[in-house]
């Protein structure tokens, strides 16, 4: 056989192994065709466009059939929880907001709510930062179930979705990029509260944004609910029961989705969240189909929250956004300027022309940080995913000893070979959209 | 780097206490719903003396620290009995002491029962020479990637795992990366005539 660079193939002592880079298919399904083997393991990932990241899938398959589905992950393993250690327990936030990159909020809220438990102010946190987190929460629920919606779309060849689902999306990053300063990775939520009050125009904003989506979620949901092939692709495939989903561990829409009301956010209630008036979504096929309604249905709650919460921010307008104790609470007030976020300009007025002694306070905590007492402690958000936990160790010094996330992505994507042995190979990449795992998150 | 020693506080201002993470039992009452818990526990499980090395109550959370040898009976009656009906763990958290000796590492499992609403925690502590805990994928499935993990990450062996092997790093990856004694950019960086220090060995405010 002559060279291809497209479909080459080696013996190994495996067997004849192909590597197929793109091209035509059809001679390689024609030399499969002539041997005698039956059983053929497809190596699919992790450059695949249809694994939802670098996600490797090793599926042995008789025919079209899964026989066996496992996952390689690791490919986007950067090290976070490590290098969280060498950094204070404040510059630990930038580091957590890039492990599940579509749910940055989520990650340094349950970040900072176990080193607020650590420090024992979970308490003193201002009525207002737990308003502006729980707004900004729910916010990126929305932007990350859009992408869930988009890029599952564009796996299973349905175009048009993500059209629609990244223009929604686009006007949350526009919200994220006036309140942090940043559309992605803000680095928002600090402990003890969150780095700067919300811009005076971004309440009515914010409201404006929740009528428009509110409008504009219709599109996929006329779309795609009761839409014949997109039913025909996701109903009762990657079928994962309740006993399936308690044994695995699995939280959030796909435990939702078989039917149990289990969200943090009404069962274990955190940042206030018992102020709101939401409903958990459920429903009871515990499929891909399920899954996706149950997506879309949190859409409209999280925007009942977030209308709910401009209204508290109305009232709580001026309050305090960080810890009264100086001691924890980072100095500067920061702002939005054109070229990004910064500390403020009365700040620095401050402390380089009036007060020696908001100086020095203001280099030691940012270059040595705060002491947070010894001890461990375990945090848990209802993140977009299921349950993000943090199980923080302090030795008593200014920075972490141990940092670790129980990521619902990691988690959940054990459960593909349930969902998908002993189903079509075309399946597979649907019941993986529905899991919709964050490579960033599953491999930190 | 900068030669600084302890923590390189000279202003006494980040005045706070340290207090041991592991300082002995906690004293009832326990407070919240933790007292039930140890009793309901107790009841179910006569080696519960044998088996529970330390109750602790932290930060309003409670941790039970298990002899390795007791740990899946205590799994399992924590999942199995009604009254406590811990149906979810939710992963294996490790972590390395190396100032604690003959119990250098710690494996952490966080539980949750949606039953009751509640929280528990197990902790299980081995020496570095002797770094086995038994598995408890066969009481929570879940656990199989987290032990993993934990493995991969802390070289803690679980017994009884049908697939131990490295989960995040690549597979002949030499030494377990969240050990103390592993270093952060440990792969050194080197540039003509000079040589930069990991970013471990920079500098230190601790």
């Amino acid at each position: 056989m002559s060279f291809d660079p497209y479909a080459s193939s080696r013996e190994t002592t495996e067997g004849r192994v192909y590597s197929v880079t793109g091209g035509d298919w059809d001679e390689l399904s024609t030399e499969i065709g002539a041997t005698k083997e039956e059983r053929v393991v497809v190596n699919m990932g992790p450059q695949h466009p249809s694994t939802h990241g670098v996600l490797r899938l090793i599926l042995e398959l008789e025919g079209e059939t899964v026989t066996e589905a496992r996952c390689g992950i690791g490919y986007l393993h950067t090290g976070i929880e490590k290098n969280t250690e060498y950094r204070t327990w404040t510059q630990g936030v930038t580091y957590v907001t890039r492990m599940d990159y579509l749910a940055p909020i989520f990650n340094e809220t349950a970040y900072c709510m176990s080193v607020e438990k650590l420090l024992g102010i979970t308490d003193q946190i201002p009525e207002r930062a737990q308003v502006i987190r729980v707004m900004m929460m729910e916010l990126n629920r929305i932007s990350s179930h859009m992408v869930c919606f988009g890029t599952g779309g564009l796996e299973l060849g349905a175009l048009t979705p993500i059209f629609f689902a990244f223009r929604d999306r686009e006007t949350v990053l526009d919200i994220f990029e006036e309140v942090s300063g940043l559309r992605m990775n803000m680095a928002y939520i600090r402990p003890g509260g969150v780095a700067q009050d919300v811009p005076a125009d971004a309440v009515s904003r914010i409201r404006e944004a929740c009528r428009d989506m509110r409008k504009s979620f219709k599109d996929n949901e006329t779309l795609l609910v009761g839409n014949s092939i997109w039913m025909k692709r996701t109903k009762d495939v990657g079928y994962l029961d309740l006993a399936g989903c308690m044994t695995l561990g699995v939280t959030g829409p796909i435990l939702r989705a078989a039917g149990m009301p289990w969200d943090l956010r009404k069962s274990q209630p955190y940042s206030g969240y018992e102020n709101y008036n939401f409903d958990v979504i459920t429903t009871d096929t515990s499929d891909a189909y399920g899954r996706f309604l149950v997506r879309l249905g949190e859409l409209e709650q999280s925007l009942r929250i977030i209308e709910q919460c401009c209204d508290f921010l109305d009232k709580l307008n001026g309050a305090p956004v960080m810890v009264a104790d100086k001691k924890i609470a980072w100095p500067a007030q920061l702002s939005v300027s054109a070229d990004g976020m910064g500390n403020s300009l009365a700040h620095i007025r401050e402390i380089m022309g009036e007060s020696m002694e908001a100086l020095i306070h203001h280099f030691k905590i940012v270059t040595e940080g705060f002491r947070v007492p010894a001890g461990q402690a375990y945090a848990a958000v209802e993140s977009p995913r299921g349950e993000t936990g943090v199980h923080t160790v302090s030795d008593g010094g200014t920075r972490p000893y141990r940092v670790h996330f129980r990521e619902p992505s990691f988690n959940n994507l054990q459960s593909t070979a349930a969902m998908c042995e002993g189903g079509m190979i075309a399946d597979v990449i649907s019941a993986v959209a529905s899991i919709d795992p964050v490579m960033g998150g599953v491999d930190r | 780097m900068f030669g600084v020693n302890g923590s390189g506080d000279t202003s006494g201002f980040g005045g706070l206490v340290r207090v041991g993470s592991s300082s002995g039992s906690s004293e009832r009452p326990y407070g919240s719903y933790f007292d039930e818990i140890a009793d309901d526990l107790e009841r179910a499980y006569p080696e519960f003396n044998d088996a529970i090395e330390a109750v602790v109550v932290q930060n309003g959370e409670l941790t039970l620290h298990v002899n390795r040898e007791k740990l899946e009976d205590v799994a399992r009656i924590l999942r199995d009995n009604p009254k406590l009906q811990f149906e979810m763990c939710l992963g294996v958290s490790g972590v390395h002491y190396p100032d604690q000796t003959g119990r250098e590492l710690h494996a952490v499992y966080p539980l949750l029962s949606m039953t009751h609403n509640r929280r528990l925690r197990l902790e299980v502590s081995v020496p570095d020479s002797d770094p086995h805990i038994p598995t408890l994928v066969e009481v929570w499935a879940g656990n199989n990637w987290h032990e993993r993990e934990t493995f991969d990450m802390f070289g803690i062996i679980f017994d009884g795992h049908a697939g131990l092997t490295r989960i995040l790093m690549p597979d002949d990856w030499a030494g377990h990366p969240q050990r103390k004694d592993y270093p952060l950019g440990g792969i050194p960086v080197e540039f003509h005539g000079a040589t930069v220090p990991a970013p471990s060995e920079r500098r230190s405010y601790r």
